[in-house]
C-alpha cells in the first residue's frame, strides 16, 4: 500500500509540471490550430537559462522572473517572422507551418549543442535532494515546490483567460478565427501573443523541472512528445483537458515505472496515446465538455 | 517531345555512370541518392498527393531493415529475402495503423506517425533477445564492389518512379489529390476516403520498406537508432519531398539529389573546401571552422527547413517558374 500510495504522490507531483507544459501547448494548438513541434525545445532553453543564471547564483525559480520574458519574447518573434508569413505564402501543404516548428527545433537543439556541448548538466541547489515525511509517505522538496508554482500559473492562466479582454479575444480567436476578426479582435496580434504565451509557459516549466532534472540539448524532443501526447488526452485547446492529461500522464508514467519497469516508461505514454484515440477522440474534454 | 525523353536520359546518364566514376566514395553518394529517389517518391505519394504529411517515414524503413536483417539472424537466409519481404512487412504494420489514425487529420495524423515511429525505436530497443537491441545487426554485405549495389538502388528508383507515375495517372491517384484538396467533398462524391488513404499509406510503406531493407544489405549494419532515426530518415524525407517539389513526380528525385549533396557537404565540411584553405593558409581558425562544420549538419538541416520553406514552399520543381522568371530577371537587369 505505501508503495502505492508512493508511486500515487509521485505521479501527481510530475503530473503538475506536465500540466504547465501541455497548458502551453495547447493554448497555441487551439488559437492556431497547429501544433507546435518546437515545443519541448524552447523548455530546453529555458532550462539552459536557468543554468546558466545558477552559475551566477541565482536561483531557478528566482530565474523564473528571467527566463519567461525572455522565452515570450523568442516566442513572438518566431511567430511574427517565421510562421506568420507563412499564412499567406501559397502552397499545397498545410501543414508547413508544423514543418516550420520542426526546423525551429532542430536548430535551437543543434545551437544549444554548440554552445553548452552534449554533456549533462547539472543544477546543484540546497534542497533539491530535500524530502519531507507525511505519514510514510516522502514528498520531494523540489518537486512539492514545483507543483505548488505550477498550480499557482494554471490558476492564473485561466484567471486571465476567463475573465481579461485579452484572454476573452484569445478563446474566440481559438473558436471561430472569422468572426472574432468580424467582431474586432485583430486575430494576427492575437497568434503572436499566444504563441509568446505558450512559450512563457513552457520557460516556467523548465525552470522547475531544471533543479529535478539533467539538461542536455537533446531533451526537447520527448518532452515535445509528451506535450503533444497531453494535449491528444485532454482534449485539443482545452485548458482544463491539458490539467487533467497532464496529471494523468504522470500518474501512468510512474505507476508504469513502479509496476513494470524503468524502461516502459515512454513506451506507457505512447500506449495511452493510442488507446485515448480509439477510445475516447476528442480527449477529456469529450467528458467535461470545458 | 524533349520533355518525355528528359527522364529517359537521365536514366542511361546514371546508367552509364560507374563506367566513368571508379572512385567508390561518389559511388556511395550516388547510391545514396538513389535510395533517397525511392523514399522521398513514397513519401510524395503519401503526402504530397494524399495530403497525409506523415513524420514516421522512419517507421517503415526501419522495418525494412530489421526484417532484412531478423531473417539472416534468426532464419539464416540471405539478406536479399529483406528485399523481397521488407516492404510487405512495412506494409502490415502500416495498415493497422493507418486504420487506427487515418481518423485524424492533417497535422494530428503527422504526430501519431512520430508516435508510430517512437514506439517502434522503444520497442526494438527493449526487444533484445529477438532484435539485438542497442548492439544491432551486423551482417557481411554480399558484395565487396559497390557496383552491384549500385545497379540495385538504380532499379529500384526507376521502377519506384515509374510506379509513381502509373499510380498518379491512374483512378486512385486523382482520388488521393480530391482527398488532398477537400476531403469532405470527396467523400460526399462518394470515395471511401478510409480506404484510399489507407491505399496511398500501403504504396508508401511498401516502397520505403524496400529502401530499408536495402539499407541493411547494402550498410551491413543497423541498430533502432540508425533505422528509426528522426532527424536522418523521417525529417531527411520530408526534406527530399519539400526541396524537390510537393506533388510532383520528379520532384523528390530533384529533392534526393539536392538533399543528399547538402547532408554531404556539411559532413565532409564543404569537401573538405576549408580543411584544404586551412592547410594552404596556415590559419588555425579555418581549420577549426572546418570542423565545427562537420558538427552543424543538424543545424545545417533545420536551417534549410526554414529556408525553404519561407522561400520556396512548393520546391524546385513546383517553384520552377518562379525560379525561372526571378533568374531570368536578375539576368536582364545586369
Amino acid at each position: 500500500m505505501d508503495v502505492f500510495l508512493q508511486t500515487l504522490v509521485a505521479g501527481i507531483l510530475k503530473g503538475g509540471l506536465y500540466a504547465l507544459i501541455g497548458i502551453g501547448m495547447t493554448l497555441i494548438m487551439g488559437v492556431m490550430g497547429i501544433i507546435n513541434l518546437a515545443h519541448g525545445q524552447l523548455m530546453m532553453l529555458a532550462m539552459y537559462v536557468t543554468f546558466v543564471l545558477n552559475r551566477m547564483g541565482v536561483d531557478p525559480y528566482l530565474s523564473l522572473f528571467v527566463a519567461m520574458p525572455l522565452l515570450f519574447l523568442l516566442g513572438v518573434a518566431i511567430q511574427k517572422f517565421l510562421l506568420n508569413p507563412l499564412i499567406k505564402a501559397d502552397t499545397i501543404l498545410p501543414e508547413n507551418q508544423v514543418l516550420m516548428t520542426v526546423g525551429i527545433g532542430m536548430a535551437l537543439t543543434e545551437i544549444v549543442r554548440f554552445i553548452f556541448s552534449s554533456d549533462y548538466k547539472y543544477i546543484t541547489t540546497g534542497y533539491a535532494d530535500k524530502t519531507f515525511f507525511l505519514g510514510s509517505i516522502s514528498f520531494s522538496m523540489a518537486l512539492t515546490i514545483a507543483f505548488g508554482i505550477a498550480l499557482a500559473f494554471t490558476a492564473a492562466m485561466f484567471f486571465f483567460l476567463v475573465r481579461t479582454d485579452l484572454g476573452r479575444s484569445i478563446r474566440a480567436t481559438a473558436q471561430d478565427k472569422d468572426a472574432a476578426t468580424l467582431m474586432g479582435v485583430n486575430t494576427g496580434r492575437i497568434t503572436v501573443i499566444t504563441f509568446g504565451l505558450g512559450a512563457g509557459l513552457v520557460a516556467a516549466a523548465g525552470c522547475l523541472l531544471a533543479p529535478v532534472y539533467y539538461i542536455f540539448p537533446d531533451l526537447g524532443g520527448p518532452f515535445t512528445a509528451k506535450a503533444f501526447i497531453i494535449t491528444i488526452l485532454g482534449g485539443l485547446g482545452s485548458t482544463v483537458g491539458a490539467i487533467f492529461g497532464g496529471v494523468t500522464l504522470g500518474l501512468a508514467e510512474s505507476m508504469g515505472a513502479t509496476y513494470f519497469g524503468m524502461e516502459y516508461e515512454d513506451i506507457i505514454g505512447l500506449t495511452i496515446f493510442v488507446l485515448v484515440l480509439l477510445f475516447l477522440p476528442g480527449g477529456f474534454k469529450r467528458l467535461t465538455k470545458v | 517531345m524533349k520533355k518525355n525523353l528528359l527522364p529517359f536520359g537521365v536514366v542511361a546518364l546514371i546508367a552509364a555512370l560507374p563506367l566513368v566514376l571508379k572512385d567508390n566514395y561518389y559511388l556511395h553518394l550516388m547510391i545514396l541518392f538513389l535510395m533517397w529517389v525511392v523514399i522521398g517518391s513514397a513519401w510524395n505519394l503519401i503526402a504530397g498527393y494524399t495530403g497525409q504529411v506523415s513524420f514516421g517515414d522512419a517507421a517503415f524503413f526501419g522495418c525494412g531493415a530489421y526484417t532484412a536483417g531478423l531473417l539472416a539472424t534468426h532464419l539464416g537466409v540471405s539478406t536479399w529475402w529483406g528485399l523481397a519481404l521488407g516492404g510487405f512487412t512495412a506494409v502490415a504494420v502500416g495498415l493497422p495503423f493507418g486504420w487506427i489514425c487515418f481518423r485524424m487529420r492533417g497535422a494530428y495524423f503527422a504526430l501519431a506517425t512520430l508516435a508510430l515511429n517512437e514506439v517502434l525505436r522503444h520497442g526494438a530497443t527493449i526487444a533484445e533477445n529477438f532484435t539485438g537491441g542497442m548492439v544491432g545487426i551486423l551482417i557481411m554485405p554480399t558484395f565487396i564492389s559497390k557496383i552491384p549495389y549500385y545497379y540495385i538502388a538504380l532499379a529500384m528508383a526507376v521502377a519506384s518512379l515509374a510506379s509513381l507515375q502509373w499510380v498518379v495517372r491512374s483512378k486512385p491517384g486523382y482520388y488521393f489529390v480530391s482527398i488532398r484538396e477537400d476531403q469532405d467533398a470527396a467523400e460526399s462524391l462518394g470515395i471511401d476516403t478510409h480506404f484510399y488513404k489507407m491505399l496511398s499509406l500501403a504504396y508508401a510503406a511498401f516502397w520505403t520498406g524496400i529502401a530499408g531493407a536495402l539499407y541493411m544489405n547494402y550498410m551491413g549494419f543497423i541498430d533502432p537508432t540508425v533505422v528509426f532515426n528522426l532527424h536522418d530518415i523521417s525529417i531527411m524525407a520530408i526534406l527530399v519531398g519539400i526541396v524537390g517539389g510537393v506533388g510532383t513526380v520528379y520532384g523528390p528525385a530533384v529533392g534526393a539529389f539536392v538533399m543528399v549533396a547538402v547532408q554531404e557537404m556539411f559532413r565532409s565540411g564543404f569537401f573538405g573546401l576549408f580543411k584544404w584553405l586551412g592547410a594552404v593558409s596556415g590559419s588555425a581558425s579555418l581549420v577549426h571552422v572546418a570542423e565545427v562544420l562537420t558538427q552543424a549538419h543538424v543545424l545545417g538541416f533545420g536551417i534549410l527547413v526554414v529556408l525553404v520553406i519561407l522561400v520556396l514552399p512548393n520546391g524546385i520543381v513546383g517553384d520552377w517558374p518562379k525560379i525561372r522568371k526571378r533568374v531570368f530577371r536578375l539576368g536582364a537587369g545586369t
